[in-house]
């Protein structure tokens, strides 16, 4: 356990040796500040409009959901860039070898690693929520909803994590890694545009669809299909990389 | 006497190429062990196996009594790995990076610092402790493979080709810290270089195509080099009929008028009386040198028996 947590502490660090982190947070940063503006102002300007509906979206409805729609979007592209060398790089450096002759298991590698990446991650979620939170100097938001979508675009990024991880296990390239969990991220993401097609739907399709359960959430309905979900995603990729790992010492 | 590695019938097929072929070996405390052989034999393929990177196809390894499959964690509790690359992670200082392995085999936080200025210390790094891996020279480097392979203090300690890169004084420097080391541990060390294995190892064996195919003690090892034959020098000529009635010699050879070879038997070595011949006929003896097998000639004779 103490093992795991030096990895996922080392991996954590190591991102802000590089640039790397830094420029990523950055970026998003300022990518979401514009969204955030500009939903901001969109709330200003029908504001009057939206007064006189009764029960009408308000302030979080409006600002929100596209804000963290937008995160999950840019993240979507970020983090196979991120995950890609986790394991990629460790095995290209010859590297590995320390951890594999370490007494730690191939759980506490992969735990470790993934642990130490959504780090990162979740750093960058938090980032995105404190914009809206700074909502509240000026007017009243409504906490439940901006909980639910927290919570939404933290799984979503820990599911994006452990694909990623999954795809670092098997590419012997990082850029390959990369290739490999973007079209696998961004298939299940456009799964669900066969919903449009009413008469063709697909059930299955809709229930793998990524952003489906997303966006569940998002609207601020916790369900426990969601939730679940995301659970059996996110531990199935990394039982998959553990497997994986596993199978490095077997043979090569 | 204790056994640090017990290695038996390791087997190890990669597809259908068998690249390590029966290979039993023992480790005892206080031995330094020189694994040869020439490139592709199957050293970095058995240390591999040795230091749970690998499995073995069929075999089993026990590292200080405990089985590497069903308890790899003890197992390799007790066990420095110096693999052929040194894995380093190039953006870290070498004492994060010590700091780090120390972690990784669950050294207790408060013994940890004493640690790493033993390892830093051992390993001649006190001057670059504070510095990028990435910028160090590949000696230094070695250097910092070393360290990490001997921080955690493990009874035993495998090294793949610990000199390779390096130049002559630090190749030196590191055969010296190997044979402190081997003084109170049990080291393995992988090589090609032979001279290496008669300077730094009190066992050698030798590996050829996935097979041993030599276990012996180093003083083993020298009398197989003795080839019974003892070079002379005299200033003035000698005379063969009064060294061939000491008894042991077999034949005498002229190699100039004062020079010559003389062949005696390996059980009955007759050195000293050869030297009171001389000495008391007044030929002035100026050298005497007992002519030896390299250890390549060994080498090479064993890997040629097998392929034929």
């Amino acid at each position: 356990m103490s093992m795991m947590l030096a990895i996922a502490s080392r991996e954590f660090k190591t991102l802000f040796l590089s640039p790397l982190a830094w420029t990523v947070l950055a970026v998003l940063q300022l990518i979401l500040a514009y969204v955030f503006l500009t939903q901001v102002e969109t709330f200003i300007a029908i504001q009057p409009k939206l007064a006189g509906i009764e029960n009408g979206p308000g302030l979080t409805d409006i600002v929100v959901p596209p804000l963290f729609g937008n995160a999950g979007i840019i993240l979507l592209l970020v983090t196979p860039l991120l995950t890609m060398r986790l394991i990629c790089e460790e095995r290209r450096n010859k590297t590995l070898a320390l951890l594999l002759s370490a007494p730690v298991s191939s759980t506490d590698i992969i735990i470790g690693k993934y642990l130490g990446m959504l780090g990162l991650l979740l750093l960058a979620v938090l980032l995105v929520t404190l914009m809206p939170l700074a909502l509240l100097t000026g007017g009243a938001l409504d906490f439940g909803k901006l909980f639910a979508n927290l919570l939404a675009l933290a799984l979503l990024v820990s599911a994006f994590t452990a694909t990623g991880l999954y795809m670092s296990c098997v590419a012997s390239h990082p850029v390959i890694a990369a290739m490999g969990t973007f079209g696998l991220l961004l298939l299940l993401w456009i799964l669900d545009w066969t919903a449009a097609m009413q008469a063709q739907r697909s059930e299955l399709f809709e229930y793998l669809s990524i952003l489906r359960h997303f966006q569940n959430l998002q609207s601020g309905l916790i369900s426990s299909v969601d939730l679940l979900y995301f659970v059996l995603f996110i531990s199935g990729f990394l039982l998959l990389s553990i497997r994986r790992l596993e199978n490095d010492r077997l043979q090569k | 006497m204790h056994l640090l590695i017990e290695a038996e019938h390791l087997y190890r097929y990669y597809g259908k190429h068998c690249a390590v072929n029966d290979v039993s070996f023992n480790l005892a405390k206080g031995e330094v062990l020189g694994f040869l052989g020439a490139n592709g034999a199957g050293k970095t393929t058995t240390m591999q196996m040795l230091c749970g990177n690998l499995s073995p196809s069929a075999g089993q390894i026990k590292i200080n009594g405990f089985d590497l499959l069903t308890q790899p964690r003890p197992a390799k509790q007790h066990l420095g790995y110096l693999p052929d690359t040194p894995p380093l992670y190039k953006d870290l200082t070498v004492e994060e990076f010590l700091r780090y392995c120390g972690q990784l085999h669950g050294i207790p936080k408060n013994a940890l610092p004493q640690a790493i200025t033993y390892a830093l210390e051992r390993c001649g790094l006190n001057d670059v402790a504070k510095r990028l891996i990435a910028h160090l020279s590949k000696g230094f480097q070695q250097r910092v493979g070393i360290a990490q392979a001997i921080l955690h203090n493990p009874e035993a300690i495998v090294l793949d080709e610990p000199t390779v890169g390096l130049d002559p004084l630090q190749i030196r420097e590191i055969r010296a810290l190997i044979r402190e080391l081997g003084q109170d541990h049990g080291v393995i060390l992988s090589t090609h270089i032979l001279s290496e294995v008669q300077e730094s190892c009190t066992h050698v064996q030798i590996i050829h195509q996935g097979q041993l195919i030599l276990n012996e003690s180093i003083a083993g090892l020298n009398q197989a080099m003795d080839t019974g034959i003892l070079q002379v020098t005299t200033r003035l000529a000698p005379d063969a009929q009064r060294l061939l009635a000491i008894p042991g010699v077999t034949a005498v050879e002229y190699l100039a008028e004062n020079r010559l070879k003389i062949h005696h038997s390996l059980t009955n070595n007759p050195v000293q009386q050869i030297t009171e011949t001389i000495i008391a006929a007044g030929w002035e003896l100026q050298e005497l040198n007992p002519v030896k097998k390299s250890m390549e000639d060994i080498f090479i004779a064993l890997t040629e028996d097998n392929t034929l």
